[in-house]
Formats: C-alpha cells, sequence, structure tokens
C-alpha cells in the first residue's frame, strides 16, 4: 500500500517527537490489529511449529474461514516460546481478549472454531488469554502470563516473537519498530552510541562475554576506510534453535539491532551469517531486508542522514567451526574455515583485513531495546556484572520445552523447576547440559547457580549459545559423552594436532568403553584400561594446546561427566554394564521361562538369529550371538524378554 | 536436468574469491551437486585450481559430490533427537538401504544425510522426506516407509 507507505515513513519514523499524535496512534492501532472488528486467527509459523504440523492447520483454518466465516483473517505470525504447545492458535474475537490454544492439528481446527465462534470454547486445549484495558475479559480463563512457564520470564528480547506477522514490516513500525534506529542516525554520533552501548553494559551473549561496546570501540578507533559489521547467526551446536526462533519470529529486530551496530561502528556492510539448511529463515530475513530497503531503511543516504547501509545474507556452507570468529571470516572470504592465531583480532583486522565486528543475534537483539530505553533501564534489569536477560532454548526431557528469557541472576532450578516443570514421566533428574556440544553438565549439586557470566565462570561452566538440555535417568552419560565427542571429531578442522588427534583418540577409547568387544581375553581388557587412564590426559593437553575454542572445549562434557558421574564410567568400564539400559554393546537379553508363549515373533525378527526355540514352548536367546540391538525387547507382547 | 553454469556464473562477474562459496551453494541447489565439470568451470572462472576448489567443498558438510536420489532423506542427529534415539533410526536406514549417510544407492532411488539440528527438538527423531517432515519416528517404522516410499518411485 502505497499511502500506508509513505504515512508510515512520514508520521512515524521521521516524526521529531518521542510521542505520536493521538491520530496517528489511532492508524497504528489498526495496522497492530489491537482492534479488530473481525475475528483475527493467528497460527504460530516457524520453523518447530512447521514441524509439528502447522503449515496444515493453517491451510484448514483458510479452508474454515472460506467456507463459514468469510469475514475472519488468517494469520501466520512468530512462535511464543513453549514448542510442546505447537501449533499454537490464537483467536482474537471483535472485543474481546485474545485466546491460546495449544497443539491445534489440521483435524482439531473445525471443532475449535465452530466452539469459539459459538462460544463454547473446548477447555481441553485451551492455554490462556491474554489482552489489555478495553477488552471483555473471559471468564474463569487463566491469563497467558499468569502460566507457570510465562509467569517467571522477563520477556524483553522475545517480546514481540509470537505477536505479530513477521513477514510484514507496517506491523514492525506500528509497534515502534525502526524508529530508534532512524533516531540513532539522525541525532547521535557513532561515539555516542558506542558509548551508551557501553554504559549499559551489555555483554556479548555468545559465551565469552566480551563488553560490546568496548568491542565496538576498538573496530571504531581502528583507523580504516572500511568497516564490516557480522551478525553470527550460525547457531550449529546441537540441540539450540533460540536464534532460529528469534529470526523467524522477529526478524525486523535483528535487522534494526544490526543497522543500529553498522551505524555505531561507522560500517557500510553488513553481512548476516546464517546456518545453512534454515530456508524458513533465510526466507523471512530476506523478505525483511527487502521490504526494509524498500522504505529506505538501507541504502544510499539514509533519510538524508548521509549513512549508506547494506546487509546482506551469506549462507555458511556447514562447519561447526565456522562459529569461531577467524573461521568465520575465513569462510566469507571463500576459503576454507580455519582457525587464525589471535591477535590480531578482527576488531582491528578481519574481513578482507578491515576492522569487523561479531556479534551474535542475542547480543544485537539488545541493541535497539538500550537506544530506545537508555543504558540506566538496561542496567536495571538483571546482575550487577552481567545486566540484561539471556535466552535459554530448552530442550531434552523437561516437561516443557522451547525458548525462554529469564532475567540474569535467576537460578537454574528456578528454571528448571518452575519453568520447565520438572522431568516428563516422573523421571529422575539426571544433569542440565548447559551450552551445547562443548558445555558441561550441572547436577543437582550445582543447580543453585544463577545464570550470570561471572558466576558461571567462577564454578567453570560457560553458558554457550544457551543450550539447556535436561538429562534424565533414562539417559547414559558415558554414550552422551560419546555422542557430543564424535559431533566434535566429525567439525574439528584438523588444523592443529592436539584438537584433531586428541578428539579421534578420545572417540576411540570412548567407543570401546561401550562396545561389545570381539573376545573378551586379557589383551582387549588391558588395552581398553590402558586407553580409560589417557583420557584425563587427553583432555588437558587439548585444552592447553588447541588453537581456538573448539578444541579447547571439545572435552568438556567428558571432563564434567566423569567429575560427576565417575561411578557411571567406572561401571562401565569394569563391571561392564549401563545403569540406563542405552549402550548396546553391554546389553544382554534373556527370556522369562514363565512369561514366553512361544509365539516366534522375536526369533522372526532377530537380525543374527540369536533367538532358538520352538512354537508355543518358551524360547532362548544365545548370548554369544546376540549384538544387544533390543529389537526383540521392543517386539515382545508378553515382556517376556528381560534386559540386564 | 539442463543445468547452465554460465548463467550462474553471469552473476558473479568479477572473479573473485569469496564469491567462491555463493557460487559453489548456487550450483547445489541447482543440481543437487558438485560434479567434476562443475568445479572445472568454477576454477577456470575464478582463476583457481580445481584441487583447491575440491579442498574446499570437501571441508564443508554442505557440498556433496554424487546425485541426490529420487528421494532424500535428511535425519536429525541433535542432542534432543540423539536422547530420543536417532543413533538406531540412522542404523536402522543404513540397514536397510545399504548405504552409509551422504551415499546414494546404485538405482539412484534413495539417498540420506545426517544433519545437526533442525529445530524441531521437543518432536524428536525428526526426519524430513524430500522436504516433508515427519516426526516420532521409530526404528521399526523405517522398513515400512522405505517400502510405501519405494512404491512411490515406481
Amino acid at each position: 500500500m502505497e499511502d500506508l507507505k509513505t504515512f508510515l515513513t512520514r508520521k512515524v519514523l521521521l516524526f521529531e517527537s518521542d510521542t505520536l499524535s493521538p491520530e496517528t496512534e489511532k492508524v497504528l492501532q489498526q495496522v497492530r490489529r489491537d482492534k479488530t472488528n473481525v475475528p483475527v486467527i493467528n497460527v504460530s509459523s516457524n520453523t518447530s511449529s512447521i514441524i509439528a504440523g502447522s503449515e496444515r492447520t493453517f491451510q484448514a483454518v483458510k479452508a474454515y474461514i472460506n467456507e463459514n466465516e468469510q469475514s475472519a483473517h488468517a494469520i501466520r505470525v512468530g512462535c511464543s516460546g513453549p514448542v510442546n504447545y505447537e501449533p499454537v492458535v490464537c483467536i482474537q474475537m471483535p472485543g474481546k481478549n485474545k485466546l491460546y490454544f495449544r497443539n491445534i492439528t489440521e483435524e482439531k481446527v473445525d471443532t475449535l472454531l465452530n466452539g469459539v465462534f459459538h462460544n463454547d470454547i473446548n477447555e481441553e486445549d485451551l492455554l490462556g488469554q491474554s489482552g489489555t484495558k478495553g477488552f471483555e475479559y473471559w471468564p474463569g480463563i487463566l491469563f497467558m502470563d499468569e502460566l507457570p512457564f510465562f509467569a517467571l520470564q522477563k520477556r524483553i528480547i522475545l517480546g514481540n516473537c509470537g505477536c505479530y506477522d513477521p513477514e510484514s514490516i507496517e506491523e514492525y513500525i506500528a509497534r515502534g519498530g525502526y524508529r530508534t534506529y532512524v533516531k540513532t542516525i539522525r541525532h547521535y554520533t557513532f561515539e555516542e552510541v558506542c558509548d551508551i552501548i557501553e554504559r549499559s553494559g551489555l555483554r556479548g551473549r555468545s559465551g565469552g562475554g566480551y563488553l560490546t561496546g568496548l568491542k565496538w570501540k576498538q573496530a571504531l578507533n581502528a583507523s580504516s576506510n572500511a568497516r564490516y559489521l557480522i551478525c553470527n547467526a550460525k547457531e550449529s551446536d546441537p540441540g539450540s534453535f533460540s536464534d532460529r526462533t528469534i529470526l523467524e519470529s522477529d526478524p525486523h529486530h535483528l535487522i534494526e539491532g544490526m543497522a543500529i551496530a553498522s551505524y555505531a561502528i561507522g560500517a557500510s556492510n553488513a553481512i548476516l551469517y546464517l546456518k545453512s539448511g534454515s530456508d524458513h529463515a533465510r526466507n523471512m530475513l530476506q523478505k525483511a531486508i527487502d521490504t526494509a530497503r524498500d522504505y529506505g531503511i538501507f541504502g544510499h543516504n539514509i533519510f538524508s542522514s548521509g549513512y549508506n547501509l547494506d546487509i546482506t545474507i551469506k549462507t555458511e556452507p556447514g562447519a561447526f567451526v565456522c562459529g569461531e570468529e577467524t573461521a568465520l571470516i575465513n569462510s566469507l572470504e571463500g576459503k576454507r574455515g580455519m582457525p587464525k592465531l589471535k591477535p590480531p583480532y578482527p576488531t582491528t583486522s578481519g574481513l578482507e583485513g578491515k576492522p569487523t565486528v561479531i556479534n551474535n543475534v542475542e547480543t544485537l537483539m539488545n541493541v535497539p531495546l538500550i537506544m530506545q530505553n537508555g543504558p540506566e533501564w538496561f542496567r536495571t534489569i538483571g546482575t550487577e556484572t552481567s545486566p540484561g536477560t539471556k535466552v535459554f532454548a530448552i530442550a531434552g526431557r523437561g516437561r516443557m520445552s522451547g525458548v525462554v528469557e529469564v532475567e540474569m541472576g535467576t537460578s537454574l532450578k528456578t528454571i528448571l523447576e518452575e519453568i520447565v516443570d520438572g522431568i516428563k514421566d516422573g523421571k529422575e533428574f539426571k544433569a542440565i547440559q548447559l551450552g551445547g556440544a562443548s558445555g558441561s553438565f550441572i547436577t543437582s549439586e550445582n543447580i543453585d547457580t544463577p545464570v550470570d557470566f561471572d558466576a558461571m565462570k567462577q564454578k567453570g561452566f560457560g553458558m554457550g549459545a544457551g543450550g539447556f538440555i535436561v538429562v534424565d535417568e533414562s539417559t547414559c552419560m558415558v554414550d552422551m559423552v560419546r555422542y557430543y565427542m564424535e559431533f566434535m571429531r566429525n567439525e574439528s578442522c584438523g588444523k592443529c594436532i592436539p584438537c584433531r588427534e586428541g578428539t579421534g583418540r578420545m572417540l576411540e577409547i570412548l567407543e570401546s568403553v561401550i562396545k561389545k568387544p570381539s573376545s573378551e581375553d586379557s589383551g582387549t581388557t588391558l588395552e581398553r584400561f590402558k586407553g580409560v587412564m589417557q583420557l584425563e590426559t587427553i583432555s588437558t593437553v587439548m585444552k592447553d594446546a588447541s588453537l581456538c575454542g573448539l578444541g579447547q572445549t571439545a572435552p568438556n562434557p567428558f571432563v564434567s561427566a566423569l567429575k560427576n558421574f565417575r561411578e557411571e564410567f567406572e561401571e562401565h568400564i569394569f563391571d561392564r554394564k549401563c545403569r540406563a539400559n542405552v549402550c548396546r554393546g553391554l546389553r544382554s537379553f534373556s527370556i522369562d521361562i514363565e512369561k514366553c508363549t512361544g509365539c516366534t515373533v522375536c526369533a522372526g525378527k532377530c537380525p543374527v538369529n540369536a533367538i532358538y526355540g520352538t512354537r508355543l514352548q518358551p524360547f532362548f536367546i544365545v548370548e554369544d550371538k546376540c549384538i544387544g540391538c533390543g529389537i526383540c525387547y521392543d517386539v515382545c507382547k508378553f515382556s517376556a524378554v528381560i534386559v540386564k | 536436468m539442463a543445468v547452465d553454469f554460465d548463467t550462474i556464473l553471469r552473476k558473479y562477474k568479477q572473479g573473485r574469491r569469496e564469491y567462491l562459496i555463493p557460487i559453489l551453494q548456487e550450483i547445489q541447489a541447482d543440481s543437487g551437486f558438485l560434479s567434476e565439470e562443475a568445479i572445472v568451470k568454477v576454477g577456470s572462472h575464478l582463476g583457481l585450481s580445481t584441487t583447491k576448489i575440491y579442498g574446499l567443498a570437501t571441508f564443508y558438510d554442505q557440498f556433496r559430490f554424487i546425485p541426490l536420489g529420487k528421494v532424500h532423506v535428511r535425519i536429525c542427529h541433535g542432542t534432543s533427537c540423539f536422547m530420543n534415539g536417532s543413533q538406531a533410526l540412522i542404523d536402522k536406514f543404513r540397514e536397510e538401504l545399504k548405504i552409509s549417510p551422504g551415499q546414494t544407492t546404485r538405482n539412484g532411488n534413495f539417498s540420506y544425510e545426517v544433519v545437526p539440528c533442525m529445530g524441531g527438538c521437543y518432536h524428536g527423531p525428526v526426519i524430513i522426506i524430500n522436504g516433508e517432515h515427519r516426526v516420532h519416528v521409530r526404528p521399526e517404522q523405517v522398513p515400512d516407509l522405505i517400502r510405501k516410499l519405494k512404491y512411490i518411485i515406481d
């Protein structure tokens, strides 16, 4: 709409005063759909909800509207956080509060919409309501922010996620977006912006916790004719999806953050370094960048301020090590993504030898908020040394799963017990795996640790990119450590020997611990013991001698698992037993004579023909032949197969 | 599939080294893999030796050098899917199709690969079959699934 575009540019983006005129506000309310005359149905649509089937839900909603309620609107919005409730459907009836429903698969759509339009709400799928003054309240229904999952969060970065259509720039501007950016480039100098960010105490959210403002100043003060800003959106830790949710649910906010950061360091080129395989996020961002360019938010001489900026998206070609700053730059230059020696740091000599600032998605998301509300406001949130919030991607065995944002200083225990609501299926809690593939395990002993860079560092933990994986008793720690080591072995770039050889050797040794040896003679047993004794030495050497963070932190899961679950390792090594019954090589199966009916199902399925017997008589398993695959255990209908 | 490398290369007229990865990515997106011909062409366009390009392409996980199968399966092996048993799923695919991840069956019907994390952590193990997601896949469902897919191919 051309007239809306000029209106938004003139009356909102370029409006001098902070408070808009009442007439403008009225139009913005319309754009934001605060007051609707027709029912509006929002269907969450990001990767995790698409996997859960939201696209089919959306089509079903559309079909229903076409058939029954022609006036209603259906919109795809971002994800509001709880992944286990996907696909979430939010319905706003005219003049009433919004209602949220969970797990609405396509076959539930008709009943749900029929119910809501005829005032007969299905309580079972209901999540809660949300709304502000001036709307009719649904009696007896909980408010969304009273739900334990939301009540203890402080959503400043995720504030917009799941509330608006991420494809619509109009809606983002109506929600106050890009105004801060325009104000910044028109009224502040580069140094002032760096100063404000430094005063706010914002620290890089990617692990090191380096002061962002300081980093920017270093790049600004390095003399050069060009500077670059790179947003590292390459969230490649297995099991973390928080950046992806942000990119898909609130792309404009990130782009605004990037634009302000680019301005602060005087860069006229910004690069968004995106993970390979995240096509949905890429489409969203490309659309966001294109529409923003159309609005004149980027380009040449932006709003007559004399500042030029262009943002491009680059997709990484698939290497974990490219999360490291220098390796990332190498891959952007068209070389192998191998890290370089530091110093020189990228802030003085980065991409093409020019000063380059590399920031994480979450860090940049904070920037527009700080510029809008001031550094003092930011300091009031969180702890003294780590102001602000932290986003975690919770996965694993918790009852709740999803993206949450908590104030710094909240203890891990609160997150686990209140927000995640404990462990699924009444199992016992074992540990939290924090910080992705190079993070450490945190057991109930240390669970009171607050989320804070310094407190975590003191105890030797790293928050990394915010992966938060809940581990329960059904997971074998040795197997899990092996999994991480396998990942690291595959991803090690091979430049420095401690990492290349160390990860390989550690994986070999760990595999020998969990695998069934071909013959249990004294030789192999001795080899295994010898190997196990070397594990700790190897990890120390790797920590000291590796070139980059990947190698230095690769032994972390092993070290912390050994410290906290030593007895589990010993059981695997000496008793050849796995508590969780996960390690295939250590399982042995037998058949309960009392329960076996001789149905022959297991014998037929056994891949190595290790099960013998006659029909309608109890069967037996030949242990020497058994490979521990567990198929007989899974197929037995009489639970006659026993695991040892 | 007639792949026109020249159209892709024309987009990157100044043959600068930094365009190497985007060009390779575009060729792969277009034809599904990097053929020898493609690497030679890119080499002469950018003035790089083919060994250098091959070395770089093998360094990164994204690039493959054999065509995709008619049915391409991507199996998520993130932490959450791993905890829910994606290892057994990968083993099952290996057993059923008799190929390793990244390979294609001889008749060109199937190929599969293991990917780090797709972001559907609650619904693990997740697989994508030709762009369509499937959640909570159990290893015992794999033989049936493959049989059905074979039927569709034929």
